[in-house]
C-alpha cells in the first residue's frame, strides 16, 4: 500500500510539476473567457462587424419601391432603369448587389435574381426573402381587403413554462434550458476521460519504450504499478479541473468588475432591446419568455446536491473504468503510433454514448434506449449525467452506480491481466488474440 | 543464499526453463552463462519474482522466495532504463523508496555513492541530458542504493568505457567482499574467469554445466601440455624412443611452441624428462581450457 502510495505521489508531482500542465491550467480558462467573451460580442455588436450591404432594387411590377425597409446592414435602392441597363450601372456603381423582380402574380413568384460581384452570404439571402414574403404576403391581404396593422396585432408569441409535480404536492420549474447543465456535464466527463485516460496509457508506453518498467516491477507488483498511475494521473486531472474552476471564477469576476455588471444580466437586457427592434415576428416577446431570466430561473429549481455528486461519482467511475483499459493498451503497444488499432474499440462506447447523448438521450430522456445507456458501465458515466436533470427514478440510479462499479472492477482485473504481460513483450505488435491469451497466462 | 529446485518455465509455444535447479553459494559472484534465448532472462525474472515458475521453487536463505525478500535483491537488467524527463536525484530516491528506504536514508546512500562515483554535480540534471555511459553509472547506482545482500547483475560492463567498466568492477568486487552475492550474467568470458567463483551454464532452457570455475576448468582438461623450445623436433617422428603425441609443433616469436596430447598413464614428468635430452626448453606449462572454450564445445 505504501508502495502505491509512492507511485501516486510520483505520477502526480512528475506531471504537475511540468510547466505545460501550469500553462494548460492557466491558459485554458483565459482562452475560454476570451471565447466567450468574442461570442457574447457578436452576438450582441455582431450587426456591427458586418458592413452595410447597398442593394439595387429593379422592379418589373412597379410595386415594391419604397417598401423594403431599410436596416443597419441593407440599404435598399430602387432603380428605374431596365435590367440590362442596371446592370451595366451595377458594374460601374458601388452597390453590392442587383435584385431583380420580374413581373409575377402572387400566387407564384419566380424568376426572382441577385446578381453580385461576390456571392452574398445565406443569411442576407434569407433577410431579403423573408422581407419579400411578408410583402407578397402584405400584398395579398389588402387585395383580399384585410388591414395589415390589424393583422400583426392578432400574432402571440406562445412559451410553454414546464412544471413537476412531486409526491411532497410541490411543484418546480425545470427542463428547458436546464437539460444543457446535464449533458455539459456530460462533455466535461467525455473530456476528462478521453484526456486523461490517452494520458494514463502514454505513461505506460513511455515505461515501458524507456525499459525502466523491468527495474520497477522487481520492486513492485505490476497492479499496484498501474493503479498507482491511474490514481495519479486521476488527482492531476481533478487539481486541474479545480484550478480551472478558480481561475475561472476569478477571471470572470474580474472581468464583471471591468465591463460593470453580470455578464449574462447584460446579455439579457441588450438581448431584448435588439429583439424589440428586430424582425416582427419576435415582436410580442415580453420579460417572461426572456431567455436569459429563463436559464436563470430554471437553474435555481435544479438539484445540484444531487447533480454535483452523481457527477463526481460517474466522473470517477468512468474514468477508472475507460483508464484501466487505456493503460492496458498502453502496456500492448511499443510506440504511441501502434495505438490506433487498440484504441478504436475502446473510444467507440466513448464517442457513441456522447452523440448519444447529445441528440437523442436530451430529447427523449425517458426511452428504452436512453434507460439502457445509463445502465450499462461503458456508456452509464456520460448518458446518466445527461438523464439526471430531466429526474431519474433513485432505484435506476443506484443500480446503474452498482454496475459501474462492477464495471471497473471488471475492467481493472482484465486490464492488470494484459498489463502485466504486455509490459514485457517487446518487438512484434501483438494482435487481439494474442491479447486474449494473455488474460490467462499465470504471471 | 539461493537455491533453484526443477523450475519448470513455459510460454506459449515453447518452454523457457525445463527443470533448472542449481545452488548459489552465499558471499560468491556466481556466472549465469548461456547463449541468447538459452533461459537466462527468463530465470533472472523469476528470481525477481516479476514472474512466477509454473513449478518448481525458489529458496532465499531457506525460506521460500517471497516479497519480503525483494528489498534484499538488487537488479540490473540486460535492457537499462530510467525515466528520461526525471532529476536524477529525485529518481534515486523514488526507487530507493519502492526498494523500502526511508526518504532520509535513501537520501544519505545516494549523497554517498555520488561522491564515490563523482557525479555529486548531477542531481538536478535530467536523465536524458546525459551521455549512454553515463546513465549506466547512475543505473548502477540505482541498483546498489538499498545494500541488497544479493545483486543479479546481466550484462553491467555493456555500455561502459574501459576506465568507467573497471570502476564499475572495483564496485562489484568490493560490494561482494562486503557481503553480497552476485548473480553475474554475461557473454564477455575474459570477464568471468577474472570475477566468478562459480557458474552454471543453460542452454536450449535447460541447465548443461554447473560448479565452481576451478572445478569445471579442472574437468574440461585433456592432459595437454605446451611447451616453448629452441631447437629440432622435426626427426621426432621417427624417432621410437619418443612416445608422446605431438599435437601441434610451430614457429613462434622466434622459438618454437609444441602442444603434447598425453595420454592418461603418461605424466608431465615423463614428457619433461624426454624433452630436456633434446631441445632447450624456454617455457613449459599445463593446456587449461578457458571458460570461453568450454562454453563453446558445450554448447555445440
Amino acid at each position: 500500500m505504501n508502495k502505491i502510495l509512492l507511485i501516486i505521489q510520483r505520477e502526480y508531482l512528475s506531471r504537475v510539476k511540468k510547466k505545460s500542465f501550469l500553462l494548460v491550467t492557466f491558459g485554458v480558462p483565459i482562452l475560454i473567457m476570451l471565447m466567450y467573451g468574442l461570442v457574447f460580442a457578436l452576438i450582441l455588436k455582431g450587426d456591427k462587424f458586418e458592413e452595410s450591404k447597398k442593394i439595387v432594387v429593379v422592379d418589373d411590377n412597379n410595386y415594391f419601391e419604397g417598401k423594403f425597409k431599410n436596416t443597419a446592414n441593407l440599404n435598399f435602392e430602387f432603380s428605374d432603369e431596365g435590367l440590362e441597363d442596371s446592370k451595366k450601372g451595377f458594374l460601374k456603381g458601388d452597390a453590392d448587389f442587383l435584385l431583380y423582380l420580374p413581373k409575377f402574380e402572387n400566387n407564384k413568384p419566380s424568376g426572382i435574381q441577385m446578381y453580385g460581384e461576390k456571392q452574398p452570404g445565406f443569411v442576407l439571402i434569407d433577410d431579403v426573402e423573408e422581407k419579400l414574403e411578408i410583402l407578397i404576403r402584405d400584398k395579398k391581404l389588402i387585395a383580399s381587403g384585410i388591414d395589415t396593422t390589424e393583422l400583426n396585432n392578432l400574432k402571440t408569441s406562445v412559451s410553454i413554462d414546464t412544471k413537476k409535480i412531486t409526491e411532497t404536492g410541490e411543484e418546480e420549474s425545470s427542463s428547458g434550458a436546464t437539460s444543457f447543465i446535464g449533458l455539459l456535464f456530460s462533455i466535461l466527463i467525455y473530456m476528462f476521460i478521453f484526456v486523461y485516460g490517452v494520458q494514463v496509457m502514454r505513461g505506460v508506453t513511455e515505461e515501458k519504450t524507456s525499459r525502466i518498467i523491468e527495474v520497477l516491477i522487481s520492486s513492485v507488483k505490476p497492479f499496484e504499478l498501474m493503479m498507482g498511475k491511474i490514481i495519479g494521473i486521476a488527482m492531476v486531472g481533478l487539481t486541474q479541473f479545480l484550478l480551472w474552476i478558480v481561475v475561472t471564477v476569478a477571471l470572470g469576476s474580474v472581468a464583471s468588475n471591468f465591463i460593470g455588471g453580470n455578464p449574462a444580466e447584460q446579455f439579457s437586457k441588450s438581448a431584448q432591446t435588439e429583439l424589440s427592434q428586430g424582425s416582427e415576428k419576435m415582436k410580442a416577446a415580453n420579460s417572461e419568455t426572456d431567455p436569459a431570466k429563463m436559464v436563470m430561473d430554471s437553474l435555481s429549481t435544479l438539484n445540484f446536491p444531487l447533480l454535483l455528486s452523481c457527477f463526481l461519482i460517474y466522473f470517477i467511475g468512468g474514468y477508472l473504468l475507460y483508464s484501466a483499459l487505456f493503460a492496458a493498451i498502453g502496456s500492448a503497444i511499443d510506440s504511441d503510433s501502434d495505438s490506433q488499432q487498440f484504441m478504436f474499440p475502446v473510444t467507440v462506447p466513448l464517442i457513441l454514448s456522447i452523440i448519444v447523448s447529445s441528440n437523442y438521450i436530451i430529447r427523449f430522456p425517458d426511452s428504452p434506449v436512453s434507460f439502457w445507456f445509463s445502465i450499462i458501465p461503458f456508456t452509464s458515466p456520460i448518458a446518466m449525467m445527461t438523464r439526471i436533470p430531466f429526474g431519474v427514478p433513485v432505484w435506476e440510479i443506484i443500480l446503474s452506480i452498482i454496475l459501474l462499479i462492477f464495471g471497473f472492477i471488471g475492467t481493472v482485473w482484465f486490464a492488470a491481466k494484459i498489463y502485466r504481460t504486455g509490459i514485457l513483450m517487446y518487438g512484434k505488435k501483438p494482435t487481439f488474440k494474442e491479447l486474449g491469451k494473455w488474460l490467462f497466462y499465470k504471471n | 543464499m539461493l537455491e533453484i529446485k526443477n523450475i519448470v518455465k513455459q510460454y506459449s509455444g515453447h518452454r523457457a526453463l525445463n527443470d533448472v535447479s542449481m545452488t548459489i553459494p552465499k558471499g560468491k559472484i556466481f556466472g549465469l552463462l548461456g547463449p541468447n534465448g538459452a533461459g537466462k532472462t527468463s530465470l533472472i525474472r523469476i528470481i525477481n519474482q516479476i514472474t512466477a515458475p509454473d513449478s518448481g521453487e525458489v529458496l532465499f536463505n531457506g525460506e521460500k522466495l517471497s516479497g519480503k525478500h525483494i528489498s534484499q535483491i538488487g537488479y540490473l537488467p540486460e535492457e537499462r532504463g530510467l525515466y528520461k524527463k526525471m532529476e536524477i536525484g529525485e529518481q534515486m530516491l523514488y526507487l530507493a523508496q519502492l526498494k523500502g528506504m526511508s526518504r532520509s536514508d535513501a537520501e544519505n546512500k545516494i549523497r554517498y555513492w555520488f561522491k564515490k562515483m563523482e557525479i555529486q554535480t548531477w542531481w538536478n540534471k535530467k536523465v536524458e541530458e546525459l551521455s549512454k555511459g553515463m546513465q549506466q553509472k547512475v543505473q548502477f547506482v540505482s541498483t546498489v542504493l538499498h545494500n541488497p545482500s544479493l545483486l543479479i547483475l546481466d550484462e553491467p560492463f555493456s555500455g561502459f568505457d574501459p576506465i568507467n567498466a573497471e570502476i564499475i568492477k572495483n564496485e562489484i568486487l568490493e560490494l561482494n567482499q562486503n557481503g553480497a552475492t552476485i548473480i553475474f550474467s554475461t557473454h564477455r568470458m575474459e570477464s568471468v574467469e577474472e570475477l566468478c567463483d562459480s557458474i552454471a551454464l543453460l542452454n536450449k532452457s535447460e541447465k548443461i554445466l554447473d560448479g565452481t570455475v576451478k572445478e569445471i576448468k579442472n574437468s574440461y582438461k585433456t592432459n595437454s601440455f605446451k611447451v616453448e623450445y629452441i631447437g629440432d623436433l622435426k626427426n621426432i617422428n621417427g624417432d621410437f624412443t619418443f612416445h608422446f603425441k605431438v599435437k601441434s609443433d610451430e614457429e613462434m616469436d622466434g622459438n618454437r611452441t609444441a602442444v603434447f596430447d598425453l595420454h592418461s598413464y603418461q605424466t608431465a614428468n615423463e614428457l619433461l624428462s624426454a624433452l630436456i635430452s633434446r631441445v632447450q626448453i624456454v617455457k613449459f606449462e599445463e593446456v587449461i581450457p578457458s571458460i570461453n572454450d568450454i562454453f563453446i564445445s558445450s554448447v555445440n
